[in-house]
């Protein structure tokens, strides 16, 4: 054995984990103020729906990571529990009169509460079950919207919403603006999910789920948490749409888009890491963005199932994987 | 006879028969997920797309949809076939299946489901042959042609397939593959090749299904949403890699979402899937007919 | 030997698989401390024993105690926390994590979070892996696999250690290297269940040995007396 003539390794150093946390949270204020200043300076309406576009699937994929990426558990029912949200808004809006931010409040206790649910129910199995579970969620929900009339069943409902809200230029300011700050807290989760002991504890449920209980991790309840603020943080990205749009009906809410974009852009991008959700979210939802001007959005659509099957068999570790060892 | 117990036999005789169908659609999941462990979730759009050709074809050639639809199951074969090889060769073999591999899956299916707007675009598809008008009446219990012949193709079908898993040594070793890959190869067989061929037949079956699909119901590219739910809790129902434990559940869950839609209104008979899923899942994962692991 | 205390009691521990009885009446006490080592042919009960004693198996006959506490209903991971560690017959490492990483693990599910990476280069140190700290598990030789099993293990300051066929597959100077190990560990206050297959390692290392045919302890002693058993020669050793 030739340890004793190895040189004592260095410990890495001790993370100064506050200080890090700052730098993500300062530097995200930055990149956000930028991008308001920037939009602002183009002063065009349509860049508010765009850049709203991109940021929804941001705040979607950084939430389907934290349960895929770092725990291998793959959700099929992003289009469900974003739907959830959505119409959680819907109602608490009709009901009481609720503005976009109580909204996204109830979204997240709903979506997480439904997340909880279907994870208890299937999270004791193996992983393929949990996943065939959230890929009939979305018909299943879409069948209780369709027909429930408080909402306006396959019709769909119409929100009123106020022209503008001061300090914001405009209602489309400003929406983007909460997902904006939407898309920063959600990605600082990921990335505080990844930093902790949880993110460590998903990571070697996803490597060997029988060792990492076998060496004292508590997997159920780890999966439970993630299945959780997953769930949650889906239907936070779901509150705002019936506010962009005015209007929200089953089809649109349940769109097919949802499904594969969750999965594609995180795998993309680079599953398992804060950063690769990101980076394919921006880049898939700006390309779908531009494309739609030119091609029809069923070919769109198209184009983004060969990627991400083209992607996952050659390069399973996403854009990000190309320039990391790990 | 009382309006309500000949409603509720009506319920029952055509749930049996539309369980017919569930059957057809369930089997060839029960030989990929059941016992090659693999999640192909595209499976129920791969039945709607051979529905889609049995049309095509049909119509263009005025030809029967069932006939059309065992003349092109070796096509589907093929493509079952290649299917795998990707799979095996990018997934199952770096250990990648997990993740990835359900991801490929997922991809595959919705290429195909929009593939098939773009090529045939989103309205619905029918191709009905002349018996699918015909009903024959035993007593006060309607009995459609339109449901009983593809019943009878798929019984038929899950017949013939049990007895080459029974009878023949490839089929012997399809069930030996789920059970134990180490004994094929001390048989010298390669269990590649024995899995590829086993995927085939599943995805050939998909392809008698459409068929029958087309029969019972017209269809559109997202007609297979409403599948995925019905064939993976008739196939974990099942017990998983059992035909007659799938057929069994297949009858049964005719049966029951049959029911529901008779007394409670068709637009809930998707809700029956997954709560029936659910329940399974949490109550007896191994299945109704299944042995305790 | 006598003075010390009981750690793990099983009582009448039963298996059945479907119609299939893998595991029946076993009986067992081991006192703090103690090295025990247990020999069988293939297919004669031991991981499922072992997988019992560790919760893999939820539902069995029978009761288990670790201290006095009941272990029935206990999750592996609960089970670990008491100080039941584990290895398996393959190394099972988190693949994408590095060594440390990987040791670190359990320490941070285990109320040492603030410790953990300090104390995790301490375990890989005492099985002599400090060195590759930073190499994924997939970089590591086999034995040195074998051993990052083990340091995850010791992570826990198990007062039961149970190794799970640690050796097999290892060279003969491996295999010393790890008896070495564990006769340290021991030697540290850990009670090792040793499942082997080579006799010599077996022989070496145990101060008590018993014997599963079939489902069942047949033996149960001092090794060299229950070697010298003729059930036993007959059972397990005449096989080989």
């Amino acid at each position: 054995m030739s340890a004793a003539t190895l040189p004592a390794p260095a410990l890495p150093p001790a993370l100064p984990k506050e200080r890090k946390h700052l730098t993500y949270w300062l530097g995200a204020a930055a990149v956000a103020a930028a991008l308001i200043v920037v939009l602002r300076l183009i002063g065009n309406e349509y860049g508010w729906y765009a850049g709203y576009f991109v940021l929804q699937y941001v705040v979607l994929a950084a939430a389907w990571n934290i349960l895929g990426g770092y725990a291998g558990y793959v959700n099929f029912g992003a289009a469900g529990f974003m739907a959830t949200g959505s119409y959680t808004a819907v109602v608490l809006n009709e009901a009481f009169g609720f503005d976009v931010l109580p909204g996204i409040l109830g979204a997240a206790v709903v979506a997480g509460l439904l997340g909880l649910g279907t994870g208890y129910l299937t999270l004791r199995l193996r992983g393929v079950y949990f996943s065939i579970a959230t890929l009939c969620l979305s018909v299943v929900l879409q069948t209780l919207v369709v027909n429930w009339d408080y909402v306006g069943g396959s019709r769909g409902a119409y929100i009123i919403r106020p022209r503008s809200v001061p300090p914001f230029l405009s209602y489309g300011e400003y929406i983007f603006v909460v997902m904006l700050v939407l898309a920063v807290i959600a990605v600082g989760i990921g990335r505080t999910v990844e930093m902790s002991r949880l993110g460590r504890g998903l990571q070697a449920i996803r490597d060997n789920e029988r060792a990492a209980e076998a060496v004292g991790v508590p997997t159920l309840r780890l999966k439970l948490i993630a299945t959780t603020l997953s769930g949650a943080l889906m239907g936070v990205a779901g509150a705002p749409l019936p506010f962009y749009a005015g209007y929200i009906n089953p089809e649109g809410a349940f769109n097919l888009a949802y499904a594969v974009n969750c999965i594609a852009m995180p795998l993309i991008g680079g599953a398992g890491t804060w950063l690769g959700p990101v980076i394919g979210a921006v880049l898939l939802a700006t390309l779908q963005q531009a494309a739609t001007v030119t091609i029809s959005s069923a070919l769109n659509l198209w184009i983004v199932g060969w990627m991400l099957v083209l992607f996952v068999a050659l390069a399973p570790r996403g854009i990000l994987g190309w320039f990391r060892r790990r | 006879m009382d309006p309500d117990l000949s409603l509720l036999l009506n319920g029952i005789v055509s749930g049996l028969l539309l369980g017919g169908l569930y059957a057809a659609a369930a089997s060839g999941l029960a030989v990929s997920f059941g016992m090659l462990d693999i999640v192909n979730i595209a499976h129920p759009v791969l039945m709607v797309a051979a529905g889609f050709f049995v049309v095509l074809v049909g119509t263009a050639l005025g030809l029967d949809p069932l006939l059309v639809a065992v003349l092109q199951a070796p096509l589907f074969y093929v493509l079952g076939i290649g299917l795998y090889t990707a799979y095996n060769y990018f997934f199952e073999r770096r250990g990648d299946e997990a993740l990835q591999g359900l991801a490929f899956f997922f991809g595959v299916m919705f290429i195909i489901e929009v593939g098939l707007v773009l090529l045939f675009g989103p309205e619905q598809r029918f191709l009905d042959p002349d018996y699918a008008f015909v009903t024959w009446r035993l007593g006060e219990i309607d009995v459609p042609l339109r449901m009983l012949i593809p019943a009878l193709l798929a019984m038929a079908s899950i017949g013939a397939l049990y007895w080459f898993l029974q009878r023949t040594f490839t089929g012997l070793a399809i069930a030996a593959v789920a059970q134990d890959p180490e004994a094929l190869r001390l048989m010298a067989v390669d269990p590649v090749r024995i899995k590829r061929i086993a995927f085939g037949i599943s995805v050939a079956l998909a392809s008698i299904a459409g068929g029958a699909l087309v029969v019972v119901q017209p269809i559109d590219p997202s007609t297979h949403n409403v599948f995925i739910g019905r064939v993976f809790a008739i196939c974990i129902m099942g017990g998983m890699a059992s035909l007659p434990g799938c057929i069994l559940a297949a009858f049964l869950f005719g049966v029951v979402e049959n029911l529901t839609a008779t007394f409670y209104g068709p637009s809930w008979a998707p809700a029956v899937a997954f709560g029936w899923l659910l329940l399974v899942l949490a109550v007896r994962p191994q299945g109704l007919f299944g042995r305790a692991a | 030997m006598s003075g010390r205390e009981i750690l793990l009691r099983a009582e009448a521990v039963g298996k059945r698989f479907g119609g299939f009885t893998a595991l029946q009446g076993i009986d067992l006490e081991l006192r703090a401390g103690e090295r025990l080592g247990l020999i069988g042919p293939n297919g004669s009960g031991k991981s499922t024993f072992v997988n019992c004693i560790s919760g893999d198996f939820a539902a069995h006959d029978g009761q288990v105690t670790l201290a006095g506490k009941p272990l029935a209903g206990l999750k592996p991971h609960r089970r670990a926390r008491l100080g039941l560690a584990r290895t398996f017959q393959l190394p099972q490492p988190f693949t994408s994590l590095s060594v440390l990483e990987n040791v670190r693990v359990p320490l941070l599910f285990s109320g040492e979070a603030a410790e953990a990476s300090r104390r995790a280069l301490d375990c890989l140190e005492q099985v002599e892996l400090a060195g590759k700290a930073d190499k994924l598990p997939k970089e590591l030789t086999q034995v040195e696999q074998r051993r990052l099993e083990l340091a995850r293990a010791i992570a826990l300051r198990p007062q039961l250690l149970i190794a799970d066929e640690a050796m097999a597959g290892l060279s003969h100077a491996e295999v010393d290297q790890i008896i070495a190990l564990l006769l340290r560990l021991n030697a540290a206050g850990t009670a090792v269940i040793m499942i082997e297959h080579i006799m010599r390692a077996v022989t070496a290392f145990a101060e008590r040995l018993i014997v599963f045919v079939a489902g069942r302890k047949i033996a149960d002693g001092p090794p060299q007396a229950v070697l010298a058993l003729r059930e036993v020669e007959d059972a397990y050793l005449g096989k080989q």
